[in-house]
């Protein structure tokens, strides 16, 4: 295990692109994660972060380009009890409780946690001797969250890890993946939510269609992001006395139209009108983190993309 | 990591599964006795096999083909509820986990055959120690075809057509084999029912009373099955588990 963590570099993806027939799911990915960094994958239902994560762990084939996790390839990587994932969609097999199935998964790793430990940290201390098929959704999540855990690898893989918990459940998650991340443990999750990314991940790897659209600091990625974005048309006018606006946080130009992401439209809006009289066709849009990718990533491709992000 | 642990619990999860008991254990020993008990001193053939062997052989047979198919069930509901992709993603070997899913059906075929025997010795099956011992081995072997043919039908079937297909399945290598009593005794149907696994299994308990062994045709009929099956099985697996 030594020579393989000999790379510095966690994971590393290059030119991904994969298709389903017609539909582009993912359109040219180059991602480098350091080992120990957390990674929030944050973008809408359709984005391609669910075929990004997939082709990571080695579940899916890239149609062009590669992955590499810790230096050796996907499948070595999951041999190697490096990996430790938890999928977006399935249940839990049937005809086990709870503490066989962590059992079991756990002597599949080199070097497992202790079950009691990760039955205590999930919060499944209770439920230890339950059948399987005998929990509720959010149960059963966090039984998954755990099966992912209990192996001790060195890197995490989550895919909307926190659907289906309510929202005790999600604050008490975050607690469990920060002591991880502490740890040292390099993590990668998937999620629409920006809050959770904002307050988790080191770093937020925005995508929409298929692309990163963005990649950096969760509070640079939030402000860009915004709560809400003002478009406009205002030809003619230098996008950086825009950025000095108050409330408004980034500022894209597309012909006659600008774009401005606003941390605080109310105070962006008057501001704006009173700088720029000439603006016109002004329009805000709502809040939704959906639509704020959709603004920031329309550029280029028009509606058959934000009927695949739908 | 070693394989014991998942052994351990691909038994236990089948020994949890009631519909395993009923068809592999309760269902051979009721018909059994339902149906030898009227029957004990009859003959079913001129070399001194006894009814209450030959059919015992049979339920045998019949038991340990629901007992072999087992692990297939149970790949195909892991395979429904997204478990086996789960595993993928595990450092579990797709061979380590087939071996132990082979050896858990045979743990649990084996009681299932034992129970059958028993019921035969109180109804007056006589055999000397070697002669147990070889039908034993012969029927273990000749349940080989039946785990693959399980492994196949979960990779390619969905799990509410499954418990059909594999009753289906077990009822047509059963009867066909002569497992609730010789269908044919002569003619091309007879050639026919030669050439399925099942009527060497059927015909353990008699091969080994008689021989001592089944005859060079049943060796060829299993081999050929097995060496049929293995590369579907190989086929079905990578159909189901290729990343795409």
């Amino acid at each position: 295990m030594g020579t393989l963590r000999a790379e510095s570099v966690g994971i590393r993806a290059t030119g991904l692109t994969k298709s389903y027939g017609s539909v582009q799911a993912v359109r040219g990915i180059d991602l480098v994660i350091a080992p120990g960094e957390t990674v929030a994958m944050l973008g809408p239902n359709g984005a391609g972060k669910t075929t990004t994560i997939d082709m990571m762990l080695g579940l899916r084939r890239p149609d062009a380009g590669t992955v590499t996790l810790f230096g050796v390839s996907p499948a070595t990587a999951v041999r190697s009890g490096l990996v430790g994932g938890m999928l977006q969609t399935g249940s839990l097999p049937d005809c086990l409780r709870v503490r066989e199935l962590l059992s079991l998964v756990a002597s599949y790793y080199p070097h497992p946690l202790s079950v009691d430990d990760v039955l205590a940290r999930t919060g499944l201390g209770d439920l230890a001797e339950r059948s399987t098929t005998r929990l509720s959704g959010g149960q059963a999540q966090r039984v998954r969250f755990a099966t992912a855990l209990v192996g001790n690898p060195g890197l995490l893989v989550l895919d909307e890890p926190t659907a289906g918990i309510d929202v005790e459940g999600r604050h008490e998650f975050w607690q469990v993946m920060r002591g991880l991340a502490s740890e040292g443990k390099t993590v990668v999750f998937a999620t629409h939510y920006l809050e959770e990314a904002d307050a988790f991940a080191d770093r937020i790897v925005l995508m929409a269609h298929g692309r990163i659209v963005a990649d950096g600091p969760a509070t640079e990625i939030k402000a860009n992001v915004g709560s809400r974005s003002v478009r406009a048309t205002l030809p003619d006018v230098d996008p950086e006395s825009l950025r000095a606006l108050p409330g408004v946080t980034n500022v894209e130009r597309h012909g006659q139209t600008v774009i401005l992401a606003c941390s605080n439209a109310d105070a962006a809006l008057p501001a704006l009108f009173a700088k720029f009289p000439e603006v016109k066709d002004v329009e805000a849009a709502g809040g939704s983190l959906e639509e704020a990718f959709l603004e920031l990533t329309a550029e280029g491709d028009g509606p058959r993309l934000q009927e695949v992000a739908k | 990591m070693s394989g014991a642990t998942h052994v351990r619990y691909e038994l236990l999860r089948s020994l949890r599964n009631p519909l395993m008991y009923a068809l592999s254990v309760a269902l051979p020993l009721v018909i059994y006795y339902a149906v030898t008990s009227g029957n004990r001193h009859a003959f079913v053939s001129a070399a001194g096999v006894s009814f209450p062997l030959y059919f015992m052989t049979g339920m045998a047979a019949y038991g340990a083909m629901f007992a072999a198919i087992g692990p297939g069930a149970r790949l195909a509901r892991d395979r429904a509820r997204g478990w086996t992709r789960q595993l993928r993603i595990t450092p579990l070997r797709a061979r380590t986990d087939y071996l132990a899913k082979v050896l858990a059906a045979y743990l649990v075929a084996l009681p299932a055959l034992v129970l059958v025997f028993l019921a035969g010795a109180t109804l007056g099956v006589r055999l000397d120690a070697a002669q147990w011992f070889e039908m034993t081995g012969l029927l273990l072997i000749g349940l080989v075809p039946f785990v693959l043919m399980g492994l196949i039908l979960g990779h390619v079937i969905a799990t509410d057509a499954l418990v059909q297909a594999m009753g289906w399945l077990v009822v047509f290598f059963a009867l066909f084999g002569g497992a609730f009593g010789s269908l044919f005794n002569s003619g091309a149907m007879l050639t026919f029912v030669k050439l399925l696994p099942s009527y060497w299994l059927v015909h353990a308990g008699p091969s080994a009373l008689i021989h001592g062994d089944w005859p060079a045709q049943g060796w060829i009929v299993l081999v050929c099955w097995t060496a049929a099956l293995i590369p579907i099985a190989l086929l079905a697996y990578r159909h189901d588990t290729d990343a795409v």
